[in-house]
């Protein structure tokens, strides 16, 4: 039984490419025959026998010369450039564990922060279950994953929370050139950054902060569904705080209202002095025109 | 055959043919397949069949723990079929114990034969059965609880793994053996199928049958994991739904 293509990149597919050639969306599972009609066996595929099957559980792509399954689940699976949020695991000597919700844990090295650091002192500046940003750098064969905090919007992360979505969603949480991450932040007024991993951090007021925390997870739950969006927006709409009976407000005006307020009152505490300032986060914006790219 | 073989209590094979339950020597007892039970882990799902309510829940690829036991070309499948205390009529001692040691062996065994473990060198996936309400038929019911949560943990594999137990009582071969059956009943032969191939990767006898009636048996209970793989890849399909949403305008 000969493997196609190694999984590395299955992501790759925007949320559109995992059409078939009708249009249609087409939902396989592990073991299903898929028709390859003379494509080559891509990532999430197996051949035995002359024949293609399905080998995770996902939406079938054929774009030549490939016919592959684009995976609805699983691990975050890391690509380099992917800007991703990752909690310390273990501190060492010179680098941190950072645990980024991949198969495998990503050493920081201190190098790779903003920091000028002595060998002995990584304590000082992370600990275990800090949260940070950065992005990843390479991979080698063996899946060990480097990362980097030197770049704009890296850092370590004050305040807020964090929501765990599947990575297989981020696509859907960022939306076309932002426009989903745009919507909830217009609405709810908080602070969100995005990482390719489907760790999303959220900071703002404790109400703005749950509403989004229950849009991420219909998003998450309903990710592969048409009509989120709508859903999304109504949601968002139906939980004004300001107006229960909001539902039929214009979303422009109510943000208007109360965008502004909302997002300043809980700016996350400075950190420790050694943080430079620019580690802040950036806004949901950076990352959402990040994203799009790969949309 | 039928009236014959039944020991003194209870009768397992009415004259009929009907068994303890009213079922069919061929029938399988009701069941349900809920994929995607939990939140916390990679993949999960919840398994009621007959009176058997199994949990099971897949986290990985992960780092390895402990350590030592981490594979330079593939990830290891660590498996944990447990019992809980309050599953059976007489509470279970809880912990690991002979039984439960051996079955999360083969199960774990079983899944080695399908998943495709070199994609992810040096990690682990590792799988959790939780058994909450017991009666027989436990071990197959958790590797179909599995199968869904490595399925809904992305997890790349040959193909789902269906199982089920045949067994044979009051003399003749049936499908599925419910309590009353694997205790008082002459054999009891659980087996896990990999559809795609045809291929049983997991297969034990306890009891005695003669060859035809073995012969029998598996065909019985390929039959049997058929049916039982129609249900598993339907939980999923309802989990993984991509049609238009409920209420997208209300």
């Amino acid at each position: 039984m000969s493997r196609g293509h190694r999984p590395g990149h299955r992501r790759r597919g925007r949320e559109d490419s995992s059409s078939h050639p009708s249009g249609e969306r087409i939902l396989v599972l592990p073991g299903e025959e898929i028709p390859a009609h003379g494509l080559k066996p891509g990532p999430g595929t197996y051949r035995t026998g002359g024949k293609v099957y399905a080998s995770v559980l996902g939406l079938l792509s054929s774009r030549p010369p490939l016919v592959q399954v684009i995976p609805l689940s699983g691990r975050y699976i890391p690509k380099p450039g992917d800007v991703v949020l990752g909690t310390v695991t273990d501190v060492q000597g010179t680098f941190w564990l950072l645990d980024i919700g991949a198969p495998r844990w990503a050493p920081l090295h201190m190098t790779g922060t903003p920091w000028k650091i002595d060998v002995g002192e990584t304590e000082r500046y992370l600990h275990v279950g800090d949260a940070v940003t950065v992005q990843v750098e390479n991979l080698d064969a063996t899946g060990r994953i480097g990362v980097t905090m030197l770049g704009e919007g890296l850092g370590k992360l004050e305040g807020g929370t964090i929501v765990h979505v599947s990575a297989a969603r981020i696509p859907r949480v960022v939306g076309r050139g932002g426009s989903m991450v745009g919507m909830i932040t217009r609405h709810t007024g908080a602070q969100i950054v995005v990482g390719q991993n489907g760790r999303i951090w959220v900071n703002g007021t404790p109400e703005a902060i749950r509403r989004v925390t229950a849009v991420l997870r219909l998003i998450d739950e309903n990710g592969q569904r048409s009509g989120l969006t709508d859903r999304v927006e109504s949601y968002l709409l139906s939980t004004m705080p300001t107006g229960p009976s909001g539902p039929r407000e214009p979303p422009m005006e109510s943000a208007g209202r109360e965008g502004p307020e909302s997002s300043e009152p809980s700016a996350p505490p400075r950190s420790p002095p050694m943080l430079d300032d620019e580690v802040e986060p950036e806004s949901d914006e950076e990352n959402g025109t990040d994203e799009s790219g790969d949309l | 055959m039928g009236n014959v073989g039944a020991k003194e209590i209870p009768v397992l094979l009415s004259p009929e043919g009907l068994r303890i339950d009213g079922r069919r020597l061929d029938e399988l007892r009701p069941l349900t397949i809920q994929a995607g039970a939990l939140h916390q882990a990679d993949g999960s799902a919840f398994v009621e069949w007959g009176a058997n309510k199994v949990l099971a829940a897949v986290y990985g690829p992960r780092e390895v723990h402990p350590r030592h036991l981490q594979q330079n070309h593939k990830a290891v499948i660590q498996c944990r079929y447990n019992m809980a205390a309050f599953s059976v009529d007489e509470r279970k001692r809880p912990g690991l114990d002979r039984r439960s040691q051996e079955i999360s062996k083969v199960i774990g065994e079983a899944f080695e034969s399908v998943v495709f473990a070199e994609e992810y060198p040096r990690t682990s996936i590792d799988i959790y059965i939780e058994v909450l309400q017991a009666n027989a038929g436990t071990r197959c019911a958790g590797l179909v609880a599995a199968s869904v949560a490595l399925a809904d943990a992305g997890i790349p594999m040959v193909d789902l793994l269906p199982a089920v137990a045949v067994g044979k009582v009051g003399g003749a071969i049936a499908l599925d053996l419910k309590k009353e059956e694997d205790n008082f009943g002459e054999a009891d032969l659980p087996m896990a199928l990999v559809p795609q191939s045809g291929r049983l990767v997991l297969l034990q006898m306890e009891g005695h049958m003669t060859e035809a009636e073995l012969a029998q048996a598996l065909d019985l209970g390929v039959k049997g994991c058929r049916e039982i793989y129609e249900k598993m890849k339907q939980a999923l399909r309802e989990r993984y739904a991509i049609g238009p949403m409920a209420g997208a305008s209300s």
